[in-house]
């Protein structure tokens, strides 16, 4: 499984030098990594189907308990097949959709490492491999959505979606850590047996709490939803493929995932019926007044993904299985009328529904997928849309709580959608085509046959529901529920109640598909509202937070070296304030302090006399020599202090420092007095005060007692183990060596920036 | 400061702290020295003499610009660190030496060459700083 999931890294990095092969009509060859993993994933379908579950572990910081863990289960399966199938057919149609476009290699790259990453996430056995493909995941759609990287909205949609996925990233990661830290391991597949000791767990409430967070702001969430209708600035490939099919449903994965091991506590299913049902309504009720197309996919979208939360919410085996038929029947009506949307798009220019229709006439095997699409979305037998609604309210009427309530909420949801998928599958084709359209003609194959393909597959699935029965509903059932039940997936249930409501349900959307026409007035209408809208109160937060950040950074960046000084080192004076007069205690002995010496006395008065030289003179050059003064005076000390090295290096980096003082300063115009009186007291008594501080502190460090371990330590294994007599250079080059080794690279970058800085600068006004 | 006195100076000096450099580089492990202390007179040196003869001079002395030895001087150091698991099977920067020590140099192992290469950096780096802000100044 290790390939599989790398394979789609390796294409992306190969495309990186063979990319210019990729553009032309090389191009539909990209389709076959989806492909070729989609058949390599079918192979294991016998094997799951017999409820086997493959596991494969491949070593990565096994300290830590970081393992690439991958395990096959029926719903890995099923988002495995999932994120290839569409994913293949997602890869032809970008080949003509994005014919000749400049960077198609590069949108085939990043579509790649999407792809990659969503199959390591729904792979993944460990929850620290899981989230670092949850966080590749997102930053792969930030290239996706901001492709159209010249356009602003479409760079700010790319930071939004990027913002809000990126939070829950880092929820995700809390609530891992947390997890595996109540469990003892990071492997979900051993949480499971733990369920009982991590709900009993004081920390239950905040993992459950963060794992929300992430999931609901991946799966598009109220309040969280608001980054999906922006992400569909993305090309019409991405919005299929990324924000219906895969990327957002990645939350549902993680709480359907999860849910034998956190669902242990009443919170668990509290919050998710109540967000999923509060998502799936609010969203479907937007959908009435959106007039582009892409829109009501959107907002259909979002409205989906919280049935699928509701439906996790409610946990019992007939939930379980309705979201698994769920899933799959949403990404192929929603995949499917998303391609769709991108033909219309591509053939007239134009996504807003009020100005189609007729399309039939021009477009007849597109408006077949389209009215097949709508048909699944439905619900309308023989569809497996069919078979997922029964499924639905069945597992609605038959959960223990406020059976009605949750009943209703899906019934009106239901007919929403029903509205959605008619409005955006069926209205652009009917009535009379315009003048202005009658000279279109149909598009490449590669684009209609995908959504025709996908269609159909949901009308044999509808006639065959044994087929998703044995394949994915059974084996994830079997493992997700404790006692599990046999049961069969059928079209025709005979007459009873969920027959009755299903017949209200595509009654009311008819009705509501012919009576309710989307109108321009509406979508204004509803704008105003925008005010209260979740989406406009967290950009508020983000700009007043960007506001705030500007207000701080300008306190401190000033842009004065000496404001720069006096708050750092004003900060340290607080500090060591602090620690020296909270618990202050200094007793020297001084008849243990040797005797001055008079070469002592001499360097002292030589760095006195340097001081006050530098502080007095009024020549910058002066200054600087006197710093040298100083340095050397430094070096000296060290050297009656028996520390060699240390003076010799000392000796060499203060010439080299008056040297580069001497270059940059000498152009520098004459010395200026450009502070104040006031200031300069200011930072006199700042100086002095720090300097007695650290006068403070290093008597303080005589009070310690001497730890000559370390020193034994080297004395003892240089030459032993490093054949070296001299042991600082022996730490240098041998013990410590990999620090040397940061150290010297630090110092190339260092030269290379300066470098860098200067000749650029240099290079332009040359130009001139 | 282009006087005769310094002129003439440093036209010997050159060679022969070039040489005490590579001297200082040579004792480090036994005695007060390394890579480190003989970049930096290396560099001196060569800053003593961009000084008296000026820029131009010296950089026609180097030949190749000094920024060329970093990059040469950080692929010793990573080269003598990965040596003993390429040749042995000892984990990194594991320190090997040539059993019979050569005449003048000493006793030669990878922690010589590492401290070549941080020779190398160390004069290539300052030198491009120092270089780089003469120019602009």
């Amino acid at each position: 499984m290790l390939e599989a999931v790398l394979l789609g890294f390796l294409f992306s990095l190969f495309l990186v030098f063979a990319g210019s092969y990729f553009k032309g009509k090389l191009a539909v060859l990209a389709s076959l990594v989806p492909i070729s993993l989609f058949i390599y994933f079918c192979t294991y379908l016998p094997d799951i189907a017999n409820g086997e579950i493959v596991y494969e572990t491949h070593k990565w910081i096994p300290s830590f308990g970081v393992n690439l863990s991958f395990t096959l289960d029926g719903l890995a399966l099923l988002f495995a097949l999932m994120i290839t199938g569409v994913g293949s057919l997602v890869f032809l149609y970008t080949s003509a959709y994005l014919k000749d476009h400049n960077y198609l290699d590069r949108f085939y790259g990043y579509l790649s490492l999407f792809m990659a990453a969503m199959l390591g996430l729904v792979l993944s056995d460990n929850l620290m491999s899981m989230f670092i493909f949850w966080e590749l995941t997102s930053i792969s759609s930030f290239y996706l959505i901001g492709f159209n990287n010249d356009k602003a909205d479409s760079r700010k949609s790319a930071l939004v979606a990027l913002g809000i996925t990126g939070i829950g990233g880092l929820l995700l990661l809390g609530g891992a850590v947390l997890l595996g830290d109540v469990a003892g391991t990071y492997r979900i597949s051993e949480m499971v047996m733990l369920q009982d000791i991590i709900t009993d767990s004081s920390q239950y409430l905040l993992i459950i709490l963060l794992i929300f967070g992430a999931a609901f702001t991946k799966s598009a969430q109220f309040p969280f939803h608001f980054w999906l209708p922006g992400a569909m600035k993305a090309p019409t490939p991405v919005s299929t493929y990324l924000h219906s099919a895969t990327m957002v449903k990645a939350g549902v994965y993680l709480l359907f995932r999860m849910s034998p091991v956190l669902s242990g506590g009443e919170m668990w299913h509290t919050i998710l019926i109540v967000v999923g049902a509060v998502t799936m309504i609010y969203s479907a009720i937007h959908i009435i007044f959106r007039t582009d197309l892409k829109g009501i996919l959107a907002y259909s979208t979002i409205s989906a993904l919280g049935i699928l939360v509701f439906l996790i919410g409610i946990g019992t085996q007939a939930a379980f299985i309705a979201a698994s038929v769920f899933i799959v029947v949403h990404a192929l009506y929603k995949a499917s009328l998303f391609l769709i949307t991108g033909i219309i798009d591509h053939e007239t220019g134009t996504r807003d529904v009020t100005q189609l229709s007729g399309l039939r006439k021009v477009l007849m095997p597109v408006a077949v997928a389209g009215f097949i699409a709508a048909l699944i979305s439905g619900g309308v037998p023989p569809s497996l849309g069919f078979v997922g609604k029964d499924l639905i309210y069945e597992s609605t009427l038959h959960y223990a709580d406020s059976t009605i309530l949750l009943t209703l909420i899906a019934i009106v949801t239901k007919v929403l959608l029903f509205y959605a998928g008619f409005v955006a599958g069926v209205k652009p084709f009917m009535g009379k085509l315009p003048e202005k359209f009658s000279k279109l003609h149909l598009p490449s194959p590669l684009m209609w046959i995908p959504p025709l393909v996908m269609t159909l597959a949901g009308i044999v699935f509808g006639i065959f529901p044994g087929l998703i029965e044995v394949g994915i509903a059974k084996p994830i059932a079997s493992t997700h529920v404790p006692d599990f039940e046999e049961f069969h997936l059928k079209l025709w249930h005979g007459f009873n109640t969920i027959l009755g409501l299903s017949a209200i349900t595509i009654a009311l959307g008819t009705v509501l598909y012919f009576t309710l026409k989307p109108k321009h007035s509406l979508e204004k209408a509803i704008a105003k509202l925008d005010v209260i809208a979740p989406k406009d109160l967290f950009l508020k937060l983000s700009e007043g937070f960007s506001e705030f950040s500007r207000v701080w950074t300008n306190i401190f960046q000033t842009g004065y070296l000496r404001h720069y000084l006096s708050i750092i080192v004003g900060f340290l004076t607080l500090l060591l304030g602090y620690l020296i007069f909270s618990d202050f205690s200094l007793n020297i002995d001084v008849s243990t302090l040797a005797d001055l010496t008079i070469y002592e006395i001499s360097i002292l008065i030589m760095l006195l006399l340097g001081v006050l030289y530098i502080v007095f003179t009024k020549s910058r050059l002066a200054a600087v020599a006197a710093t040298g003064v100083v340095g050397l005076s430094f070096s000296l000390l060290f050297l009656f202090y028996s520390a060699p090295d240390l003076a010799m290096t000392q000796f060499s980096v203060d010439t080299l420092t008056v040297i580069l003082f001497v270059l940059v300063l000498y152009k520098l115009p004459k010395y200026l007095k450009l502070s104040d009186s006031k200031l300069r007291i200011k930072h006199r008594i700042l100086s002095i005060s720090f300097g007695s501080l650290i006068t403070l502190m290093i008597l303080r460090v005589l009070n310690e007692p001497k730890n000559t371990e370390v020193t034994e330590f080297y004395a003892e294994k240089a030459y032993k183990l490093a054949h070296g007599k001299n042991i600082v250079n022996v730490i240098l080059v041998d013990f410590r060596g990999i620090d040397t080794m940061i150290e010297i690279s630090v110092l190339i970058v260092a030269a290379l920036g300066v470098f860098g800085l200067l000749k650029l600068r240099l290079k332009t006004r040359d130009k001139k | 400061m282009r006087t005769i006195i310094l002129k003439s100076a440093s036209s010997y000096l050159l060679p022969v702290l070039l040489l005490f450099s590579v001297f200082i580089l040579l004792r480090g492990h036994y005695l007060p020295g390394g890579g480190f202390v003989g970049g930096l007179v290396a560099a001196i040196a060569f800053v003593l003499d961009a000084f008296s003869n000026g820029l131009d001079k010296t950089k026609s002395v180097l030949k190749i610009h000094p920024g060329f030895l970093m990059p040469l001087g950080l692929l010793i150091a990573f080269f003598s660190g990965i040596s003993p698991m390429v040749f042995t099977d000892m984990p990194l920067m594991t320190g090997l030496w040539a059993k019979n020590p050569i005449p003048v140099i000493g006793a030669v192992g990878t922690a010589l060459f590492f401290d070549l290469g941080v020779y190398l950096v160390v004069i290539g780096a300052s030198l491009t700083i120092i270089f780089t802000i003469s120019e602009s100044a």
